[in-house]
């Protein structure tokens, strides 16, 4: 066992030693863990078949981002090269992925949340068809984070996605001719929408943005062939509206009693208490259960709303048939951080302690990364991936972090170095999963902040946060990165280092190789077991979309990102925002002031092929 | 001689220090309640086809530090740091750079909280004092170095997030007409 042991150092050491020879400006840290994990990993749920295409947002219901393709590999990705591009003629964050279906390629702008289908079959993909939505120029005024969108679903001919001013649109996807749309979000309230909707059996989940504004958070299902509401289930409030009924079983005793989602509130708050779920669905057909995550509570600062805030910054599972909730985790009960619960939740099979256990793999803006027994929410590990000081630990017993007092917040004080900043160690920018190497690749940043909480003032549609904020890097630590997380042991197998917050989805492949982008323009591969790099390419305008791969007419794999920075993280860029003032877009431009003199703003999407 | 060249530098400090008092005490307290009205005359630039060359900016009866600080209060209380930050902007536009893309003098800036402006800006009016939009005026312009120095606010009341307006005043600051109608 030393032996082994020792020898799996060795060869980390050598990794370690190679990658700091050969990588320009990554830095690669290879912990002592070898590279792959041994003995039994996790899996998909289900088989992964492939056709090639790339139908929703994740690639999957399971939220793996992962091709079977594998013609680009890690010994062809060298020889990737540009073979066309477009530009969406639009210049904020650019955070959706194309979809591929049928050798059309639809993608969606930000506002104003133009949708384009470019056909694969013709030379230099020509613009098919251009859908406008006209969605309201008001709503870039309550939008919190940039005017992003985070992608489409196709499903059964058609189109589905959001715009920004709070509709949900159905769209031939033959023809680009609008079939339904439904008002869903008043922006008067502060509401708006960005997610990218997911379907299941014919019906469209969509829910809404707004934690930021005090918008009470909703998910909603919608019937494809119609628009109309089939059920809408309310993050806060009474049982009724939250879908709580007799088949609720949550794991944790803290969340079972009646209408927690008032009695965890002070009188009324819960009406403008946000938990929108503006992030990632995942679903498992076998249990039939739809997940997701809920936003931060409103607003920010917490000494307005003694108690647990439910249903906030947790994730529910419900049936998606009647949108009843099954069970509810809270990640953050109370948070004060601005900890959003929304990242994706990857469905995998986990080997544990000698069992096979249905899964969800989530690294949350806390800081942690959970492993929950999907079928009943019981967390079956926690660990930080991330310096984390806001919390010191998860209790594995009742499932609530253990709190760090002196990160708490008081008004009349200001909170210095809290761990991770307001941004998370994760935002909601996509992790993917390998079952080549059982590994989940996470990408992350690196921030700590200083806040104080100040009087919140509910005016509705405008901003309901109540706290001044200034972001910073971590100590000792570069602002950005990509991990390799086993599930399995809980653990980082290696990491790579960026200069800013990779802001960008990942993808893996069949071929073994991981792909990302980063806020000052390189498109990377690396190899999935090492996170060696194996090729770059700069495009012009920082990456904050997410990359997918797709199996074009000719046979060929291609490879295809969005260049256009933006979205929270890249505020400052795409809203010409004032490097001197470190709480503007609500702190995050603390961390971000030298962005501007290393990237300019423009979409424009870059597809690869070998 | 030299008593006289003393009696005239301390008459000189005196009247100084008067004028600066009368100044600061002229303070008003919320008056009219009523829904901000749009002066009906409200130009959004400078250019008035084969008109009269443009007057001086007209003093403001708001350009006094107490004023400008009742706007600085007013700008957290209204939410609007919420948006624009203390300056430097967010899901708002910057305040504190030199580009005003819906004027930036005392008339445009009042239009622009009152009216509400296309691109996201709400519609203040009916909800705010108008001797309160009249000091957040004076308070957004005191952002964009728009203020003189002696009025500019040199320190915020919460922790210290931005450059203070008083380091970006100047001694006779000039406006800026709207870039869009």
């Amino acid at each position: 066992m030393r032996v082994i042991r020792r020898a799996v150092s060795f060869v980390a050491l050598g990794l370690f030693v190679a990658n700091v020879g050969c990588h320009g400006h990554t830095d690669t840290t290879a912990s002592t863990a070898p590279a792959r994990p041994i003995g039994p990993i996790a899996e998909p749920a289900r088989p992964l078949a492939d056709d090639g295409q790339w139908r929703m947002a994740a690639k999957d219901h399971a939220n793996l981002r992962y091709s079977t393709l594998s013609e680009i590999d890690t010994g062809s990705v060298g020889s990737l090269r540009v073979a066309w591009t477009f530009s969406t003629g639009v210049l904020r964050g650019h955070e959706a992925p194309p979809l591929v279906v049928d050798n059309v390629m639809y993608v969606v702008t930000p506002f104003p949340n133009y949708l384009y289908a470019l056909d694969l079959a013709k030379p230099g993909a020509p613009v098919e068809w251009k859908y406008d939505p006209g969605a309201s120029p008001s709503a870039q005024g309550v939008a919190c984070c940039d005017v992003v969108n985070r992608g489409a679903a196709y499903d059964d001919g058609r189109i589905y996605y959001n715009a920004l001013d709070g509709q949900t649109i159905a769209v031939d996807a033959s023809n680009g001719k609008e079939i339904w749309r439904a008002q869903l979000g008043n922006i008067n309230k502060g509401e708006t929408m960005t997610m990218a909707p997911l379907v299941i059996r014919g019906r469209v989940l969509v829910g809404n943005s707004g934690g930021e504004m005090g918008v009470r958070g909703w998910i909603a299902a919608l019937e494809g062939r119609t628009g109309k509401i089939a059920w809408r289930a309310y993050s806060t409030g009474p049982d009724s509206d939250v879908l709580i009924g007799p088949s609720f079983r949550p794991f944790y005793a803290q969340n079972r009693g009646k209408d927690l989602g008032v009695q965890s509130w002070p009188p009324d708050k819960w009406k403008i208490g946000g938990g929108n779920a503006w992030g990632w669905l995942s679903y498992d057909p076998d249990l039939d259960l739809v997940y997701y995550g809920t936003g931060n509570p409103s607003p920010w600062n917490g000494a307005v709303r003694a108690g647990d805030n439910l249903w906030t910054s947790g994730i529910f599972a419900r049936r998606p048939d009647t949108g009843e909730a099954i069970w509810f985790y809270q990640w953050t009960p109370h948070d004060q951080w601005d900890y959003d619960g929304i990242n994706e939740s990857l469905v995998l099979d986990v080997p544990w302690q000698g069992t096979r256990r249905k899964a969800l793999l989530h690294a949350d803006r806390n800081g942690y990364v959970y492993l929950l027994d999907r079928a009943t929410g019981e967390v079956l590990s926690a660990e930080t991936f991330v310096d984390v000081n806001t919390s010191k630990g998860v209790d594995l017993k009742t499932g609530r972090p253990i709190a760090a007092p002196e990160k708490e917040h008081a008004m009349g004080h200001v909170t210095r170095g809290q761990c991770p900043s307001a941004s998370g160690g994760k935002d909601w920018q996509p992790s993917a999963f390998s079952p080549k190497t059982g590994l989940v690749y996470i990408p992350l940043q690196n921030l700590c902040s200083d806040e104080e909480p100040v009087e919140a003032n509910y005016i509705a549609g405008t901003p309901y946060v109540g706290a001044h904020v200034r972001m910073y890097p971590a100590p000792n630590q570069r602002r950005g990165g990509l991990a390799a997380w086993d599930p399995v042991n809980a653990r980082k197998v290696w990491s790579l280092a960026e200069e800013f917050p990779v802001w960008s989805g990942v993808l893996a492949t069949e071929g073994g190789v991981v792909f990302y982008g980063t806020m000052d323009g390189w498109f990377k591969a690396v190899d999935a077991r090492d996170g060696k790099q194996l090729w770059q390419f700069k495009v012009p305008s920082g990456i904050v979309g997410q990359p997918m791969t797709y199996r074009g007419p000719d046979g060929k794999q291609y490879v295809a990102i969005f260049s256009g920075v933006g979205g929270w993280a890249g505020a400052i860029v795409a809203g010409d925002l004032d490097p001197r003032d470190s709480s503007a877009a609500l702190g995050f431009v603390g961390a971000m002031s030298d962005l501007p003199g290393k990237t300019t703003k423009g979409g424009t999407l870059f597809v690869f092929s070998p | 001689m030299k008593n006289a060249a003393l009696l005239a530098r301390i008459l000189l400090i005196v009247t100084g220090t008067t004028l600066t008092a009368c100044k600061r005490e002229a303070r008003r307290f919320i008056g009219d309640a009523h829904a901000a009205a749009l002066p009906s005359s409200l130009r959004m630039g400078e250019l008035v086809a084969g008109g009269p060359s443009p007057p001086a900016p007209p003093r403001r009866e708001e350009d006094n530090a107490y004023d400008v600080n009742q706007g600085q209060q007013l700008f957290e209380r209204f939410n609007c740091a919420g948006c624009h930050g203390h300056g430097g902007g967010g899901m708002g536009s910057a305040l504190m750079d030199s580009k005003w893309i819906y004027g930036s003098a005392p008339d445009n800036v009042f239009a622009t909280i009152v009216e509400g402006r296309p691109n996201g800006m709400p519609s203040f009016g009916g909800k705010i004092p108008v001797q309160q939009v009249r000091q957040l005026v004076a308070y957004v312009r005191s952002l964009g170095g728009l203020a003189r120095f002696d009025v500019a606010p040199s320190r915020p009341d919460s922790m210290q997030l931005a450059t203070p307006p008083s380091m970006s005043a100047a001694d006779h600051p000039t406006e800026q007409a709207a870039e869009h109608p």
